[in-house]
């Protein structure tokens, strides 16, 4: 086995373990610290496909933003000293059956596709690729994205106001 | 052992697969959210592993920054929703925002 598998399958173990804990554990503090671990090995998988800018963008974005976004969720609607923060499973059974069906395709998919798998790309640094290509031919989706970003802000800001009682 | 394109879209399997399961069996609204983000990385992975095997161009990788924008986007006004709901209705609980049932 190369050194290259054995990272491969210890953040494969990080990833797929840690989602596991998000979404069987009861305790949504473990839930949302696992999936800061779930983000970590995904930025490794990032780092082992040559995609340097991407991890960084994933740390920074997901650790950073995303995930102390959602433990604000998970604080702003519990009462923290009432141990109230286990949450119920419902149809328990469906859902794994669904998952379980879904997971079962897509790995056919995956195993048994020719996929069109050609020269690939050597790791290489990226980061100013990836910025040439956003200032020149993906000019139009760069800036329709930071539209939504703005429409988002705005849109999360007036949900949440509280509004005058009438 | 060489690791290719297979193994990554195994990885991205399972996680998706565990994603949907979240978000179909939890009740909390901040789990769901939580199933998502799964279900977004998960997506993430296939679009780099297929940038990196494919014919060698960067376009994967430059949706894979887009899908970590509206990432962002979703979790904020997901969030917004939710609290919202909480102000309203004191509970967390997806099945129990039921006030436009008739």
């Amino acid at each position: 086995m190369t050194i290259e598998a054995a990272v491969f399958f210890l953040f494969a173990l990080i990833t797929v373990g840690s989602a596991a804990v998000v979404v069987l554990a009861r305790s949504l503090i473990y839930n949302a610290f696992a999936l800061l671990f779930t983000f970590f090995g995904v930025a490794g998988f990032y780092v082992m496909l040559g995609a340097d800018f991407l991890a960084a963008t994933q740390l920074l974005i997901y650790v950073g933003g995303i995930l102390v976004l959602l433990l604000f969720g998970v604080m702003l609607t519990h009462k923290l000293y009432d141990l109230d923060l286990k949450t119920e499973v419902v149809q328990r059974a469906p859902g794994s059956i669904v998952a379980l069906g879904i997971f079962a395709v897509l790995a056919f998919t995956a195993l048994r596709t020719p996929w069109a798998v050609g020269p690939g790309r050597p790791p290489a640094p990226t980061t100013r690729e990836i910025g040439e290509l956003f200032m020149s031919r993906y000019l139009l989706p760069f800036e329709a994205a930071s539209i939504l970003l703005l429409v988002a802000l705005i849109g999360a800001a007036m949900i949440v106001r509280r509004r005058k009682e009438a | 052992m060489e690791i290719g394109l297979q193994h990554y879209l195994l990885v991205s399997a399972a996680l998706f697969s565990l994603g949907l399961l979240g978000v179909l069996t939890r009740r909390n609204a901040v789990n769901v959210l939580m199933g998502i983000e799964l279900i977004l990385n998960a997506a993430n992975i296939n679009l780099v592993a297929f940038s990196r095997y494919g014919i060698g161009n960067l376009q994967g990788q430059l949706f894979g920054v887009f899908v970590i924008v509206i990432a962002a986007a979703e979790t904020a006004v997901g969030l917004a929703i939710v609290l919202t709901m909480y102000r309203l209705r004191r509970t967390p609980n997806l099945d129990e925002a039921d006030i436009l049932r008739g």
